[in-house]
């Protein structure tokens, strides 16, 4: 085997391989649905086929410190060839896979990446659509050979094909890869992601094999995770969390990294797989909450009447019964018998029955669908974390997790808050540099290691527990004076289900007013259920009893926001339901879908002109990129409503100047 | 008959067209006093796509179903792989390698879309009705080594999230492709499409024609196809036959078809 295992040292992912393969040989360690079959691979045929790839790799010429991209859905073998890279000393850096020609093109030219490990035709085509423009192409390798054969393989390859020649030439590249291995240390660069970056340009963000590996440990040994334990991986392999999960924790702690057979099945490969130890943003939770309220509608009244009495009993009861702390026992008896006819087989519908530890993170969730997960008895935590932090910055602890805090500083993590709210933290994840990108990096990293999240946010001296108030460049002042909080009523519209999407004006101006997005699943179903006809997206958005739907939405929320005495000035007076959905192809969210508000600012200038000059309704035309790269022009007239508020004796004014 | 130069060529795009497979000589096909065929001649060669269009009621399904062995020609000869073919029941026919999809979608409505396509599989099942019916030893090693073909099929047309669905609950588009899979499981040398993107939208229609374009590139598969939208037929096919009242009026490369007067003076409509 490798040197890793003799001299004792884990402090790359080839030699935690090495160490896996020894160790949990027999074990699985991967295993994908393929032909309608779960086929897996070991630890040891694991090893073998990085292995055979890493040694193709070196056939092709691969030098250290080159950078070698890799697109594509959550593979095992695309895993696996991020680990090879890793063995020759390559960078592996993962791009999104539904990214557009043109951000491909940026990355791969700013990376100079000389190798591409691309999934399938589609990716292929993307990068040679750009190739032109790329500096240090060297070669691609693709792995489903499907409609590939009439490509010229002049610089093209199919992944199987490197692999067997790495098996070939083994003989005369085996003292290369063990050497190359060798020279490796906790301080070689481990992965290169790019930040999907909700403004401008995105950055890559070095990690080193400490950063992984140390952040790795401590979050594994957090959440007491195990051999044996098993995740889905469904996230973008681009996206550091993934990263984390699926190659840090699972080469750590050596569980089974389970991958979908496409990401239409995602749901039943789920179910299927049943993780112990699950991760989404929280847009997958609201999503299936959605389906299961959707569902619950047009369910018999016995069950419904079944389903509502026993939420009630889980809403009251449940997390505390998770927190263990005192429930009566006429309370857990009754959760007993709800266990038995509603959690439980909702969990199973889930795939949720086995989760002994959830997490969510990249948004704040609403607390009501935070609630709702852990009333059913899943220990759904949050977690508040960036790239630049290899993932954790803070985590909830066992029994004391609350919707409303992002957790206590994760093992390692120094924490704390400047002056302006804005919180800063010090730790062994944090990342090495952005990559040619010095000013960035000595912006957001200071001297002593410190680095500014550019979240606003304060410690509770009870708990010790960080609480997120929004981003620090969001949050500002309205023209009273009053805290202007964007993200914190946007939150609580996204509960409700009719509602998808909220993006909240109000800094620097008198009243608040907001754009909606409606859920097409959501109330697309509703107007099935009504019969009510429509032709398009857009013209369900304007439907009269739609926005009226609407309307009691925001006015539901302008009450809860009211009884908030420092936030009470974010109440919604006017709003108008926008005629398309926020889209990352139109740049108006991010690839990890959060609002770009400065873009959306931008791009609807007339409709936020409208909200705040009393007009009734506004005529619109707004560009929409479609799926394949084409632009089109989307016409509209929306209408511009008024939402009751709630007067409050004159919301606490900070001490403004 | 028109250029049948008996050596094989390779396409513009890379693909090879090897000699001819099967070929129709002087089909006339009646039903009592209607002739829907009238002594039509054409071949179609190893791996090419072969359209047949024509206006509604020109002999193109009775065409089809004549290759398919439905309909017995009263005059002509069919020639297939160099063999002249006697007179065939279709299971016959589709025991030599031909499989088609139809018109209107002929799917089990009740059955799962694994378990339609299954029954793609059939001509290959030779296991004993008594070993099918305990699903014991030959059917049972039978079903998991014809499961595993279905799966590829499955995964090549991209239908693995409806595996498990009724084909009822599918929309059409779905339906349609679920047909193909279903003749194409029959790992076919020959498929005949009947209208496969009629009633399509757009984007069905794309798709529908990426899976035909893939099953002949991958497979290699040789494609007959009826087909109404005239871009696709003149964007997939290597050559076209035109049909009118039952008589064949063209024949050819795509553009040639379509600078044929008699074509266009049929077809594609030109003021009288």
């Amino acid at each position: 085997m490798t040197n890793g295992t003799t001299s004792g040292q884990l402090d790359t992912i080839p030699r935690l391989l090495a160490r896996n393969a020894d160790r949990y040989g027999s074990k699985a360690a991967y295993r994908e649905k393929d032909y309608g079959i779960w086929q897996s691979w070991t630890w040891v045929e694991a090893q073998a086929e990085t292995r055979a790839l890493a040694l193709g790799l070196l056939e092709l010429g691969a030098n250290p410190g080159d950078h070698i991209a890799i697109i594509g859905r959550n593979r095992p073998y695309l895993y696996w060839s991020m680990v090879a890279a890793q063995m020759v000393g390559a960078v592996p850096v993962p791009l999104y896979q539904d990214a557009v020609g043109e951000e491909i093109a940026y990355v791969l030219d700013h990376c100079s990446a000389r190798f591409i490990i691309a999934a399938d035709q589609e990716q292929v085509d993307k990068v040679l659509e750009v190739q032109d423009r790329l500096n240090g192409l060297d070669h691609m390798i693709y792995l489903d050979p499907r409609g590939m054969r009439k490509y010229d393989h002049g610089k093209l390859s199919p992944f199987a094909d490197v692999q067997a020649r790495g098996r070939e030439h083994a003989g005369k590249h085996e003292a290369t890869l063990r050497d190359r291995m060798a020279e490796q240390n906790g301080s070689t660069t481990c992965v290169m992601l790019y930040t999907s970056g909700t403004t401008g340009r995105p950055k890559g963000v070095v990690l080193s094999n400490d950063n992984i590996i140390e952040t790795a440990r401590h979050s594994s040994e957090f959440d007491k995770l195990r051999a044996g334990d098993e995740v889905l991986a469904y996230l973008p392999m681009a996206w550091v969390g993934d990263f984390i999960f699926s190659i840090g924790q699972a080469y750590w702690t050596a569980f089974c990294v389970n991958c979908p057979e496409s990401s239409d099945t995602m749901m039943t490969d789920l179910r299927e797989i049943g993780p112990t130890y699950y991760f989404a943003p929280p847009r997958i939770f609201e999503t299936q909450l959605t389906n299961i309220m959707i569902r619950m509608e047009d369910a018999g009244s016995f069950k419904k009447w079944l389903f509502d009495r026993y939420m009630e009993v889980a809403r009251r009861v449940g997390p505390a019964i998770l927190d263990e702390k005192p429930v009566s026992f006429m309370d857990r008896l009754n959760y007993r018998l709800g266990e038995f006819f509603v959690y439980g087989p909702l969990k199973n519908a889930l795939g949720f029955t086995r989760v002994r530890v959830g997490y969510t993170a990249g948004e704040a969730i609403g607390p009501e669908i935070f609630d709702f997960y852990r009333a059913l008895g899943i220990n759904l935590k949050q977690l508040y974390g960036q790239t630049e932090a290899s993932v954790f910055i803070t985590q909830q602890p066992d029994h004391e997790v609350r919707p409303d805090t992002v957790g206590v500083p994760s093992p390692g993590v120094e924490i704390k808050i400047a002056d302006s709210g804005e919180v800063y933290y010090r730790s062994p994840g944090v990342f090495v540099e952005y990559y040619k990108n010095p000013e960035s990096t000595a912006s957001t990293k200071d001297a002593e290691g410190w680095v500014a999240t550019g979240d606003a946010g304060f410690i509770e001296e009870d708990t010790g527990h960080l609480r997120i108030i929004d981003r620090a460049k969001d949050v500002g002042k309205m023209a009273s004076g009053a805290l202007f909080a964007p993200k914190y009523v946007e939150n609580k519209l996204k509960f409700f289900p009719n509602i998808l999407e909220a993006v909240v004006f109000g800094s620097g101006r008198e009243t608040c007013a907001a754009f909606i997005n409606i859920d097409l699943t959501a109330v697309g179903n509703w107007a099935e259920r009504n019969n009510i006809a429509y032709a398009s997206y857009q013209e369900l958005s304007q439907h009269p009893d739609v926005i009226s739907q609407i309307k009691a939405n925001i006015e539901e929320v302008n009450r809860s926001v009211a009884a908030d005495a420092m936030l009470s000035g974010c109440q919604i007076h006017r709003f108008l339901v926008l005629h398309k959905e926020l889209d990352a192809d139109d740049g108006e969210l991010t690839r990890t879908r959060k609002v770009r508000r400065r873009i959306i600012e931008e791009k609807f200038d007339d409709l936020i002109t409208a909200l705040y000059d009393g007009s009734s309704s506004i005529s619109t035309e707004t560009e929409v990129t479609y799926e394949d790269g084409r632009k089109g022009l989307l016409k509209a007239t929306l209408q511009v409503e008024n939402a009751e508020t709630v007067v409050t004796s004159t919301p606490k004014v900070e001490a403004a100047e | 008959m028109n250029d049948m130069s008996p050596e094989s060529y390779v396409t513009a795009d890379g693909r090879t067209i090897g000699n001819v497979v099967m070929d129709m000589r002087d089909i006339t096909l009646k039903f009592g006093g209607v002739t829907a065929i009238k002594d039509i001649s054409f071949d179609i060669r190893e791996g090419e796509i072969r359209a047949i269009i024509g206006p509604n009621g020109a002999g193109k399904s009775s065409m089809l179903n004549v290759i398919s062995g439905f309909y017995t020609p009263q005059i002509g000869e069919i020639w297939y792989r160099g063999k002249k073919r006697p007179p065939m029941k279709p299971y016959q026919v589709a025991r030599q390698g031909i499989a088609r999809t139809f018109q209107n979608i002929a799917l089990f409505e009740g059955m799962t879309v694994l378990d339609n396509v299954m029954t793609g599989r059939l001509t290959h099942m030779n296991a004993s009705v008594i070993s099918q019916a305990l699903w014991w030893g030959k059917a049972q090693a039978e079903e998991i080594e014809n499961r595993e073909k279905v799966e590829k099929v499955i995964d090549f047309l991209e239908i693995q999230n409806i595996r498990k669905t009724p084909v009822g609950r599918l929309p059409y588009g779905l339906k349609k492709r679920v047909e193909l899979a279903r003749a194409l499981a029959a790992d076919p040398q020959i498929l005949l499409l009947d209208e496969p993107m009629a009633g399509m939208n757009v984007e069905e229609k794309e798709d529908m024609s990426r899976f035909i374009l893939d099953v002949n590139d991958e497979f290699g598969t040789t494609i007959v196809l009826i087909e109404h939208d005239m871009g696709v037929v003149m964007d997939l096919s290597d050559r076209v036959v035109v049909m009118d009242y039952g008589k064949k009026i063209g024949d050819g490369a795509p553009d040639d078809v379509r600078n044929n007067q008699a074509v266009i003076d049929a077809y594609l409509g030109v003021s009288h």
